[in-house]
C-alpha cells in the first residue's frame, strides 16, 4: 500500500450507509468493475463517471453503517479510490476496508476541506494537509498496521497456514 | 472489578482469566455463518488461501435466504457455488429450498446457537443471537473466511452500555418499539464499537421473540453486539432445540459500563422510524397522516410466530386498504407451518394479503416487494435507508407488526386502537 497520497476530494455527509455505497440490487455481482459502476448511485448516479483514479472520499460520522457487505469497500476501490477519511466509521465497514486493502483514516477533515480541492496524506504519520489546515488523523491501531504490512488478512492467513 | 457477560464469554473463548475493553484478542468461534450474498466472496477468498478444509464441518452454516427463490441467473449461480462447495467440503448445515428460512430466525430455531457461544456471521444482523446470551456479531466475507479456516476471529473487546428497562408494558407495545425508542434516543452511532446489554424486569417479561428483535437491531445503533441475561425463558427455548449444552454467563454486579441508561417502558407508545435512518423515531400516532403503498410483515426482525399472531389479531375481519399491497413473510418453514396450523393464513388471505415463502428479499430491495419511485412502505424490517426497498425516491417507515397491520387496513400509518 502506498503511504503518501495526493488526491482530489469528494465530500459526503454523515451516516453514509452501505446501501448508498452499493445498493442491494447489484449484490448478486462479485465483479469489482460492475460494483464500482454503481458506487454511491442513490445519492449521485454520475459519481462513478466523475471519480478518477487517486481521488479521496471525505465524509462525516459513521461512514459505512448498515450491512456487512464487503461489496462496499470493493466498489470504492474499483473506482481507483485508495482512501476514505471520515469523522468516524461503522465497525464492520472498518474491518472490511482494511481486509480488502482500502485505507481509512479518522479525522474531522470534512469541516476544513472543500469538495474538489487537492489534499496530501501521509498514511504512516496520519498527517493530512488541505488548503486551510494541517490535521492529525487518529492513529491506525497497531494490529491493523501489522495486518496491512502482512498484505491483508488473506495473505496473513496464507502465511500462517504455510508456516 | 467484575466483568460483563460479553467480557466473560470473550475471555472464556480466548483462554484468558479476564479481558479488558479495548484489548485486541483472538477468540475461538462456535459457529460461522454466511448467506447467498456474502458466501460467494468468502469462498473466493477460501480458494485464494489454498485451504484444504473448513475448521469444523458441523460449525459452518450457509443459509441461502436473500435472493431466493432465485430472482435471476446471477443469484442462481451464486447459490450453485455454495452448494458445490458444501458438497466438496462436507458442510453439514446448508439450508435452501423448502428447508430455507431467514437465517437469524432459522439458526436459533434449529438449536445451532446456544447460550455462551461466540458466533460470527457475514451478515450485520448476526447480533440477533445475543437474545440467547451468546456473543454474536456481524463481519465481512474475508473475516468469515478466516473464521471458516481457523475457527478463530480477532476482535477488539467492546465497552458495554447497559439499558436497564423496567415498568409495565402497554398494550400493543413490544420489543420493536423499545429498540426503536433506544436507537432514536442514542442515534445510529450511539453504541459504535460497543456492546449493548439489556436487563431489568421489563426485559424478563418479554418473550424470546421480542428479545431476538431487540438484539437484531443493536447494529442499527452501531453496536458490536446486543446481549441478554440467560433466564428460565432462554433455557426453556434451548432445552428441546439446543444441539450443544448451554454455558450460562452473567454480568457481575460490579462490572464496568461506559454508561447505564434507565428506561421506563410504561411510557412507551407504538413507534415508527421515518425515512431514512432507524434513529428518526416518533410515536406512530403523531404521523397518522402519512399514506402508504405497501406493508411488509416479516424479516429477521419481526417474522416470527408472535409477530404473525399480532398481525392476525389485528387483520382478522378486516380488508387491506385499496391500492395497498400487504406482504406477509413467515421467517422459517416452522413458523410458516405453525401460522398455517393456527389458521392465520385464512385471516391473511381473507384480508387480501400476499403470503410469501421465507425470504429476505423485500427487506433489502432484493425482490418480492420492490417499491416504485415516490412509493412509501411500512415495514417490520430493520433498515429504512435511502433506496433500501427499491427506488432511491421511495420511502420505508419501520414499525412493529401491530402498527404495520393497522396501517395495512387504513392505507396510512395507523395504531391498532384505530381498527380494534
Amino acid at each position: 500500500m502506498k503511504t503518501n497520497l495526493k488526491g482530489r476530494i469528494w465530500k459526503f455527509g454523515d451516516n453514509i450507509d452501505t446501501d448508498i455505497i452499493i445498493p442491494a440490487i447489484y449484490l448478486a455481482n462479485t465483479d469489482p468493475q460492475v460494483l464500482g459502476a454503481h458506487c454511491m448511485e442513490p445519492l449521485d448516479p454520475d459519481f462513478p463517471k466523475k471519480a478518477k483514479e487517486g481521488d479521496i472520499i471525505v465524509a462525516g460520522l459513521n461512514f459505512g453503517c448498515g450491512s456487512s457487505r464487503e461489496h462496499a469497500p470493493i466498489a470504492i476501490s474499483a473506482l481507483g479510490i485508495p482512501l476514505v477519511i471520515a469523522k468516524s466509521f461503522a465497525r464492520i465497514f472498518y474491518r472490511n476496508a482494511f481486509n480488502k486493502g482500502l485505507a481509512l483514516l479518522e479525522a474531522d477533515l470534512a469541516d476544513y476541506a472543500e469538495e474538489g480541492e487537492e489534499i496530501e496524506v501521509d498514511l504512516g504519520t496520519g498527517i493530512i494537509k488541505c488548503k486551510r489546515a494541517e490535521i492529525q488523523a487518529k492513529p491506525i491501531p497497531p494490529f491493523m498496521v501489522e495486518l496491512i504490512n502482512e498484505g491483508g488478512l488473506i495473505k496473513y492467513l496464507k502465511k500462517k497456514l504455510e508456516d | 472489578m467484575g466483568m460483563t457477560i460479553t467480557e466473560k464469554i470473550l475471555a472464556a473463548h480466548s483462554e484468558r482469566e479476564r479481558v479488558e475493553p479495548g484489548e485486541i484478542i483472538e477468540a475461538r468461534i462456535d459457529l460461522a455463518l454466511a448467506n447467498d450474498i456474502t458466501a460467494p466472496l468468502s469462498l473466493e477468498e477460501f480458494h485464494k488461501v489454498g485451504a484444504s478444509r473448513v475448521f469444523d464441518e458441523e460449525k459452518v452454516v450457509f443459509v441461502l435466504d436473500h435472493f431466493t427463490p432465485n430472482k435471476d441467473i446471477l443469484s442462481a449461480e451464486n447459490c450453485k457455488i455454495i452448494r458445490e462447495f458444501s458438497k466438496k467440503y462436507g458442510i453439514k448445515h446448508i439450508y435452501e429450498g423448502g428447508e430455507c428460512g431467514v437465517e437469524h430466525a432459522l439458526l436459533p430455531e434449529k438449536g445451532l446457537v446456544v447460550p455462551g457461544d461466540v458466533v460470527i456471521g457475514a451478515d450485520s444482523h448476526t447480533c440477533t443471537y445475543g437474545a440467547l446470551g451468546a456473543f454474536s456479531t456481524g463481519v465481512g466475507s474475508t473475516d468469515l473466511t478466516y473464521g471458516m479456516v481457523t475457527g478463530r476471529i480477532w476482535l477488539k473487546v467492546p465497552e458495554s452500555i447497559k439499558f436497564h428497562c423496567h415498568g409495565q408494558w402497554r398494550e400493543w407495545v413490544s420489543g420493536k418499539d423499545l429498540i426503536l425508542h433506544i436507537i432514536g434516543m442514542i442515534g445510529v452511532d450511539g453504541a459504535l464499537y460497543s456492546s449493548m446489554e439489556f436487563d431489568g424486569d421489563a426485559i424478563s417479561a418479554l418473550s424470546m421473540e421480542s428479545r431476538f428483535t431487540i438484539a437484531n437491531m443493536a447494529i442499527e445503533a452501531g453496536g458490536k453486539n446486543g446481549i441478554f441475561k440467560v433466564d428460565e425463558k432462554t433455557l426453556a427455548y434451548v432445552k428441546d432445540r439446543g444441539q450443544r449444552p448451554p454455558r450460562v454467563y452473567e454480568s457481575d454486579p460490579d462490572a464496568r459500563y461506559r454508561q447505564v441508561i434507565d428506561i421506563d417502558v410504561a411510557a412507551l407508545a407504538p413507534k415508527v422510524a421515518l425515512p431514512s435512518l432507524p434513529s428518526n423515531v416518533t410515536d406512530a400516532e403523531k404521523v397518522s397522516h402519512l399514506e402508504i403503498d405497501q406493508v411488509v410483515i416479516g424479516s429477521c426482525t419481526n417474522g416470527r410466530i408472535e409477530d404473525l399472531e399480532v398481525a392476525a389479531r389485528i387483520l382478522k375481519g378486516h380488508k387491506v386498504a385499496p391500492y395497498v399491497r400487504c406482504i406477509i413473510i413467515p421467517a422459517t418453514p416452522a413458523v410458516y407451518r405453525e401460522a398455517m396450523d393456527r389458521g392465520y393464513f385464512s385471516i391473511f388471505l381473507d384480508a387480501g394479503c400476499i403470503i410469501s415463502p421465507p425470504t429476505c428479499g423485500p427487506c433489502l430491495g432484493g425482490h418480492m416487494g420492490i417499491l416504485a419511485k415516490g412509493e412509501r412502505a411500512v415495514a417490520t424490517t430493520n433498515r429504512n435507508f435511502i433506496g433500501r426497498m427499491g427506488h432511491p425516491e421511495s420511502e420505508v417507515c419501520l414499525a412493529g407488526p401491530a402498527v404495520a397491520a393497522a396501517s395495512a387496513i387504513k392505507g396510512r400509518i395507523a395504531v391498532p386502537g384505530e381498527v380494534m
